[in-house]
């Protein structure tokens, strides 16, 4: 009886073992086709030039810097109001109605579609602000996308923090700002990185916000203000492998991009999962 | 005491810029309406969401989005249908069954999936899987709703997965350990105690799962196949909520009637993940574990 049922829990647990590994599997063959096509593409002319002959040869150079500036733009904005909105949520707030309206509101805009923000984005920043299509729309529309995900990390950070700092601080008689900014943000602060480098990530690779808020097709120029329009590296995937009668001719350009913009987001995630990885181990010390 | 007055200060000061969430909330919700309100002048309620036809362009143009809400619907839960099982199992598999070393290794892998840009994995149902489902299932087209629940399950599992583990990790050691007293295996225990204990945490992460499905844009817009009438099967292509919106905005005319009712489109699509939010947010505030006694 027992040697039945040990048997049926083997069996059962191989399954579950081997479902866990569709996962790996399915993200190692994503990753094999986009890396083993990709890499041919990538010279120093495709990261320092821009597009040629209507954009079947050339570079990617104004769609890299074009995301750079994006999520300068998406950081500007969202790390000091989502840091700002963790510190009340975690420090000040005390349980209530309108405190759990807040979190609600954070929920909510975590699961709002990114179509839905690029739609915001186009009606709010570009039209009614009258900001255009531009490094501004597209960074503030990313920036209010992303801030759920840093008010998150940024709050895990603080609650990491013990008590025992905050009360020592108090007892040396410092008010509750000075124990913030000197005790218990410098101790989030690794934390805290670790989420903007996460969100940063996220608003990088997204493509539907900015489709109509602040990224084109194509524009020769880099960007010069916040107000000019710019080519970014999701979008240029977009086009480059939908739009246009070239498709198949710019294939090895489309692997080229793919694969720079999952260096880029990887590149930012395994950062942000190694540092997490030593302070934990540090905090267990 | 100029110290306490700047504290007060600065408390307010952190309270108003926490209000900008909400805020930002709201503002997304007002623009919502006041862009698709125009659109209910020359169709009713009604005919939007249940017409069966969606010519935009066409003169006179028809507006139902019932085509477009099946594909959304259709996609999203053939999309569940692999993501909630492999979700679930690869969250107990972290949990309880890994050790530690392995689970080391596979948690990054699943962030990694979820970090995955949405545009990467359009392009990948394109230039790999619909060739390959072409092939394997001998159909004329690659791109439809089969190829677009792949990816979207691809996004999916790591939503169900994290949170569910949180929700099996939480289940208090004493009722494993009380289940392991009576003789049960571990595999039993699994499935009778821990699962059932980690019920209402399983089901927001599936309903948060379904609801990023959902919204998702990129890779239903590329990989779907776009054809805007209700499926027969699920080798036909579809079009879904989001995908239209993306689609067409390029070349919808500034204040035109289809400018109009893509934002309406958005209305519904924010309703969708808007109720699967608050259900979420409710079953994990309202069942939320308090110690063994609320078992």
């Amino acid at each position: 009886m027992i040697k039945k049922r040990l048997m049926f829990q083997k069996l059962s647990f191989s399954m579950i073992k081997a479902a866990a590994w569709i996962n790996g599997a399915a993200l190692a063959i994503m990753v094999y086709y986009i890396v083993s096509r990709g890499w041919r593409a990538i010279s120093w002319e495709f990261l320092t030039q821009v597009p040629r002959d209507s954009m079947t040869a050339g570079g990617i150079f104004p769609c890299i810097v074009g995301t750079l500036a994006l999520c300068s733009v998406t950081l500007f904005v969202a790390l000091p109001v989502g840091v700002a909105s963790a510190i009340y949520l975690n420090e000040y707030a005390t349980r209530g109605k309108l405190v759990r309206l807040i979190r609600l509101g954070i929920n909510n805009l975590a699961g709002v579609p990114s179509i839905v923000f690029g739609l915001f984005g186009l009606a709010f920043f570009c039209i009614v602000l009258k900001m255009g299509v531009s490094v501004a729309s597209g960074g503030l529309t990313l920036g209010i996308m992303t801030l759920p995900v840093i008010i998150g990390a940024t709050e895990e950070a603080l609650k990491a923090v013990p008590d025992t700092f905050r009360e020592a601080s108090l007892a040396m008689g410092a008010t509750k700002w000075q124990t913030i900014r000197k005790v218990v943000l410098p101790a989030a602060f690794p934390g805290i990185l670790t989420g903007s480098i996460l969100g940063i990530s996220r608003a990088a690779g997204e493509t539907a916000p900015i489709m109509y808020t602040g990224a084109v097709f194509f524009t020769p120029n880099l960007p010069s203000s916040l107000f000019d329009e710019v080519m970014a590296l999701p979008y240029h995937i977009y086009v480059l492998a939908t739009a246009g009668t070239q498709i198949e001719i710019t294939r090895p350009l489309q692997y080229g991009t793919a694969l720079v913009l999952i260096g880029l987001v990887f590149g930012m995630n395994l950062t942000a999962i190694i540092l997490r990885a030593k302070m934990r181990k540090k905090l267990r010390i | 005491m100029k110290r306490q007055h700047i504290d007060k200060g600065v408390h307010s000061g952190f309270f108003l810029i926490a209000l900008f969430s909400i805020t930002a909330l709201f503002l997304i919700m007002v623009f919502l309406f006041i862009e698709s309100i125009p659109v209910f002048d020359h169709i009713t309620i009604k005919e939007f969401i249940f017409g069966k036809y969606w010519y935009p362009t066409d003169d006179p143009a028809d507006f139902g989005i019932l085509a477009l809400i099946t594909g959304s619907v259709c996609v999203t839960l053939l999309s569940g249908m692999i993501a909630i099982p492999l979700g679930i199992m690869t969250a107990v598999y972290l949990a309880e069954i890994a050790p530690p070393k392995v689970a080391q290794i596979v948690k990054p892998v699943v962030e990694l999936m979820a970090s995955m840009p949405s545009v990467v994995i359009g392009f990948f149902a394109i230039v790999v899987v619909a060739p390959f489902i072409q092939k394997v299932f001998n159909i004329p087209v690659g791109l439809n709703m089969f190829n677009a629940s792949l990816m979207l399950a691809f996004m999916a599992i790591p939503t169900i997965c994290s949170i569910s583990e949180d929700a099996v990790f939480c289940v208090p050691s004493a009722l494993k350990e009380a289940s392991f007293a009576l003789g049960a295996t571990h595999f039993e225990t699994i499935i009778k105690v821990i699962i059932p204990a980690a019920l209402s945490g399983i089901c927001t992460a599936v309903i948060l799962g379904l609801s990023r499905a959902i919204g998702e844009t990129m890779v239903v817009l590329m990989a779907a196949g776009g054809a805007a009438m209700i499926p027969g099967s699920i080798f036909d292509p579809v079009r879904p909520l989001p995908a239209t919106i993306a689609a067409e905005m390029a070349e919808a005319a500034f204040g035109s009637e289809h400018y109009h009712a893509l934002f309406a489109i958005g209305l519904v699509l924010f309703g969708f993940t808007f109720i699967f939010n608050l259900v979420a947010d409710y079953i994990s505030y309202k069942f939320r574990q308090t110690g063994e006694a609320s078992l």
